[in-house]
């Protein structure tokens, strides 16, 4: 059942550092020679807006399309991106020359001086500068982690699957009431399967609600993995979903609020995310299920009016836009699940369930809902 | 002024009710009410002279401020009518002598001697009686001719209102031509027979009079220079007029000063000196409207300097303004009354047909219109003038406002001219950017009219503050009444926000402005005759507006040009600073030579932003007129722009033309700064 990729991990990662360096000098050789030749220096940066998103129907996912635009030095309002690219595209080939990697905070600070001569700093903070990288990424067409790049752990897996970490044997049967961190980056050289008998993946919206699972140990009585990616799931965790789905064949169960928020993660989970649409094709997961909490769900499990959050105005155009997606639109459970949500006038968070009993989530809800197959996707 | 002449009034109804007591005890039932012959008795003509004596506020004497200032404003008028008539270029001395300078401190009013010289032609012996002595007498009245004062009432008024107050009767020194021997002439009016009695006439050889030119510190030190006080190599001719009255001197608004400063804007062609009396009021804490330059001081056009007390406007531009041509009335612009009074001067006349009163007595009016009109009321070319009867003549008035006529002609309108208009604005007011337009002849009821507009922005005028407007008629300038003015709600009406302006709904612009409206015509219609307000006729009104959205698009040009030039002045920053980080970012890269790279960059960056080079690149010169042709009629200070615009040059090698701001200020002798002010035009 266990892959493990075929290169070892130092030689892959050479490898895959000295195209990435290739790339970055082949742009700022670009530049200069614009430069030098009279020409206004640009950069090109594949547009991250909606406007150039499309839906793939055929794969299931969302994916970038060809528009461009042009980041110039001689505009008002490129000059100080352009300069940030510049500083950013330097500081990733320092990075790759050491061999080291920098967290977005840390790339942040890498890049941060103030601009010769003004009191101007480079970098007004790190949102700027985490914008910037991910402009990085899609205009030399590389992803973050092989900028060098990682986020911050956000998210926990327990459960019937042994891991190769870095050449550490993790097995996540045995990680202790906090389970194990899913790190930033995990690439096959990173990260490989060793041993799995799970048969399907828990991933619940988060840590509060996966630790309810986790005390039950769910996991070991339905012979599955856990996961939870701290609300909207960050890359290392989406990685590691599509991996399991993808390479261990395990079907992805989704266990989210029932509020446009929860429609809004499953959507990114199952089709990408407009702002990560040039990395769909190894995150998206299209046959994800949305297992609950469903709006049928309070007169279903005969909740109390206690566990009512009233809709505000903002959650009902959410509601409505979510609804227009291509893959919702086209999809009438979905229709008529949002319906149902915004007929009801309130939204449910699945801790919710707990006002019927402490374990009702893990002992009753989802087990029925597997049993009886009763999801959308 | 209409009917004035013909003014009777029932003066003296009351006088007799005093003496009604003791009638009453002899003749109780006669005690109300008067037989007809008595009261043709009490009847009787009243001269002009009493009627204003009785309503002084009519001509602009309600309070002992105003007295004064309209004072010097009749003369100030005469002296330049004069002069321009006697094709001269005006220099004229305005004196205020204070004559209880040791008054106490709470005196409301003073005694005060008010003096005003002139250059031009002088006075005959034998008229000056009627010039000075006499209320509507005067050579503008009967004439359709642009000119200052059209009346003829405001010197002797003054004059008379001298006499009042202080008894005191008004001294007149004339010299008729430069061989000619001057006279010294005191007279006094007498009220009732509207007739100037001379009480002193003696020939004298002090012209200009002598004793002025040490009344002062100030004065001391300009009659020193050549032609600097009441020189008489200047004064080779001339007329001084001195006329003692009760008023009050205090700065400000409506102040003598104001009227000499807006006058010398609107006459950039006169010289004028303005000694102001000694003492001001002691509650007078205004400060003078327009700026002026303390003498010595860097200057670099005609501008207004002060020394010791003593003002000098000096003469902007060196030639004299067109002569002004005589009209006859346009047949549009009579009325029915002013017809008969015509037809009746015509009747002496020896070829007195309607025919010959018609061609000879209107203007536009050819042979073949004059036959036409004589068939319309059906009566023959040849026909007497004083034949017709009232019915005929009112269908001569109404085919007369019916034919149809070419406009009156326009060259009788001599407006103050672009560039002199300019000149005046920089003489008197210290601003950045002006703009100045004057707009085609026009006609109102017949009489032509033409409309000038010029605003001065920005500079050392407050900008937090609703705009000034300044007001001329005839060059005269018009300093009360101003929102019953038509200029005023020309202005209030424009709308200046289209111009980068701040406007509040239905009042004036807010900003660092002044806004100049001139109109010339042979008749201009005022509210009153004491000439404050511009009645409201559509026509003029909208010649107005017209004329300040000219002037106001060349501002909003300007503003934008100058916003603009400030943005690419940014935008270089911007580009420069980040620079040197991109080039030291693709050496780090890929090697390249970061200074090659660099400049290279810099040098687009410099195209980019040329705009901001045209504010850098001023070879030194301060004031410096646009060349584009169609922005005629605007003069921009540079030095006079706010810094921020400056700022780039901080970080740009200057070329080597470029000689830093001031510099061209170069300490010059004021004499020849009236002269040699830049070439502006």
């Amino acid at each position: 059942m266990a892959k493990i990729s075929k290169l070892s991990p130092s030689a892959a990662t050479k490898a895959r550092d000295r195209v990435t360096s290739q790339k970055i000098v082949a742009m700022a050789e670009t530049v200069a020679k614009r430069a030098l030749s009279g020409k206004e220096p640009v950069v090109s940066i594949p547009a991250r807006t909606r406007s150039n998103t499309i839906w793939n129907k055929r794969k299931g996912i969302l994916q970038m399309g060809d528009a461009a635009q042009e980041r110039q030095l001689f505009n008002l309002n490129q000059a100080k991106n352009f300069m940030q690219t510049m500083l950013h595209s330097s500081s990733v080939k320092t990075l790759i020359e050491a061999e080291k990697t920098l967290s977005l905070r840390g790339m942040f600070y890498k890049g941060l001086h103030t601009v010769a001569g003004t009191k101007e700093k480079t970098f007004a903070d790190q949102d700027e500068s985490d914008g910037i990288l991910e402009d990085l990424e899609v205009s030399i067409g590389a992803l973050r982690e092989e900028l060098r790049i990682f986020a911050k752990k956000a998210g926990t897996i327990v459960g019937n699957v042994t891991l190769v970490d870095s050449g550490d044997e993790i097995d996540c049967r045995h990680m202790g009431s906090g389970g194990y961190a899913i790190p930033s980056i995990v690439e096959p050289d990173v990260i490989q399967f060793k041993k799995c008998e799970a048969e399907f993946v828990l991933h619940v919206e988060k840590n509060t609600v996966w630790n309810r699972f986790n005390e039950d140990r769910f996991w070991e009585k339905h012979n599955c993995i856990l996961t939870e990616g701290g609300g909207q799931p960050p890359r290392g965790v989406r990685r590691m979903l599509r991996r399991l789905n993808e390479e261990l064949g395990l079907p992805v169960y989704c266990l989210l609020d029932c509020d446009p928020w929860g429609h809004y993660i499953y959507s990114v989970i199952k089709q990408g995310s407009i702002s990560l649409a040039f990395e769909s094709e190894r995150l998206a997961i299209p046959d994800a299920k949305f297992l609950g909490i469903r709006s049928k769900d309070y007169k279903a499990c005969n909740l109390s009016d206690d566990v009512q959050i009233a809709l505000n105005d903002n959650d009902v155009k959410r509601a409505k836009e979510i609804a227009a997606y291509p893959w919702f639109q086209a999809h009438k459970g979905w229709q008529r699940e949002i319906e149902g949500l915004l007929t009801s006038g309130f939204k449910m968070e699945v801790e919710s369930l707990i006002t019927k009993d402490i374990s009702y989530v893990t002992e009753v809800y989802v087990p029925q809902r597997l049993k009886a197959k009763d999801w959308l996707d | 002024m209409s009917g004035t002449e013909a003014v009777v009034m029932e003066s003296s109804k009351r006088k007799s009710a005093q003496d009604h007591p003791q009638i009453a005890g002899t003749k109780p039932k006669r005690s109300r009410g008067a037989t007809a012959d008595e009261m043709a008795d009490r009847q009787r003509d009243i001269s002009v002279s009493e009627f204003f004596a009785k309503n002084r506020h009519l001509l602009g004497f309600d309070n002992p401020r105003k007295a004064l200032l309209t004072t010097v404003k009749e003369a100030v008028d005469n002296c330049l009518d004069a002069c321009e008539e006697g094709a001269i270029l005006p220099e004229l001395s305005v004196i205020i002598e204070d004559l209880q300078p040791d008054r106490p401190a709470s005196a409301k009013s003073s005694r005060y001697r008010v003096t005003v010289v002139d250059n031009g032609p002088g006075i005959v012996r034998k008229q000056v009686e009627n010039i000075f002595g006499r209320l509507l007498y005067g050579s503008k009245f009967h004439r359709l001719k642009m000119s200052r004062g059209q009346q003829g009432i405001g010197i002797s008024a003054a004059g008379m209102y001298g006499l009042i107050t202080t008894g005191r009767p008004m001294v007149i020194h004339t010299k008729p031509g430069a061989t000619k021997a001057a006279h010294h002439i005191e007279l006094a009016m007498n009220t009732k027979t509207n007739r100037a009695e001379v009480t002193l006439d003696k020939e004298t050889t002090d012209f200009p009079p002598k004793r002025f030119r040490s009344l002062t510190a100030g004065t001391r030190s300009l009659a020193g220079e050549s032609g600097g006080f009441l020189d008489a190599a200047v004064y080779r001719h001339g007329t001084c007029v001195s006329i003692e009255l009760e008023g009050r001197y205090q700065r400000g608004r409506g102040s003598v000063d104001e009227f000499l400063e807006l006058t010398a804007i609107a006459n950039p062609h006169a010289r004028i000196v303005f000694v102001p009396p000694s003492r001001v009021n002691d509650d007078d804490s205004d400060t003078p409207i327009l700026a002026k330059v303390e003498a010595g001081a860097a200057v670099v056009a005609a501008v207004t300097t002060e020394t010791q007390g003593v003002t000098v406007f000096p003469r902007a531009v060196q030639e004299l303004p067109p002569e002004a041509k005589e009209i006859q009335p346009h047949p549009r612009g009579i009325e029915l009354g002013t017809l008969l009074q015509m037809l009746k001067d015509f009747e002496a006349s020896d070829h007195g047909t309607l025919f010959n009163f018609l061609r000879e007595r209107f203007c536009r009016v050819s042979a073949a219109t004059a036959g036409s009109l004589c068939e319309k009321v059906g009566l023959s070319s040849r026909r007497k003038v004083s034949d017709l009867d009232p019915s005929v003549t009112e269908k001569l008035f109404d085919a007369l406002q019916n034919a149809k006529l070419a406009p009156p002609p326009t060259d009788c309108l001599v407006p103050i001219g672009v560039r002199q208009l300019l000149a005046g604005m920089l003489k008197g007011v210290r601003a950045e950017f002006y703009a100045a337009s004057t707009r085609e002849p026009a006609v109102y009821r017949g009489r032509p009219f033409q409309i000038e507009a010029a605003i001065a922005f920005g500079g050392e005028l407050p900008g937090d503050e609703t705009a000034r407007v300044i007001r001329f008629a005839n060059r005269v300038p018009l300093l009360f009444q101003q929102s019953a003015c038509s200029s005023f709600k020309a202005v209030v009406e424009t709308s200046w926000r289209n111009y980068n302006l701040q406007q509040p709904r239905g009042s004036l612009p807010i900003g660092p402005l002044v806004i100049m409206i001139h109109v010339a015509s042979v008749w201009v219609p005022f509210t009153s005759e004491s000439k404050e307000a511009i009645a409201d006729y559509d026509e003029i009104r909208k010649e107005m507006r017209l004329a300040l959205m000219e002037c106001g698009r060349k501002l909003g040009t300007y503003l934008n040009k100058r916003q603009q030039m400030q943005r690419q002045g940014e935008r270089r920053d911007i580009f420069e600073r980040y620079i040197g980080e991109v080039s030291k970012a693709l050496h780090d890269i890929a090697g390249v030579d970061t200074k090659k790279v660099h400049d290279a960059l810099l040098k687009q960056a410099r195209a980019h932003t040329a705009a901001a080079d045209q504010s850098l690149d001023v070879d030194g010169k301060v004031v410096q007129e646009q060349e584009s042709p169609d922005e005629e009629g605007i003069v921009v200070v540079q030095s006079a722009m706010p810094p921020s615009i400056e700022r780039p040059t901080k970080r740009t090698p200057a070329p080597a033309t470029l000689r830093p701001a001031g510099t061209a200020d170069v300490k010059k002798p004021r004499k020849s700064a009236d002269r040699d002010g830049p070439s502006l035009f």
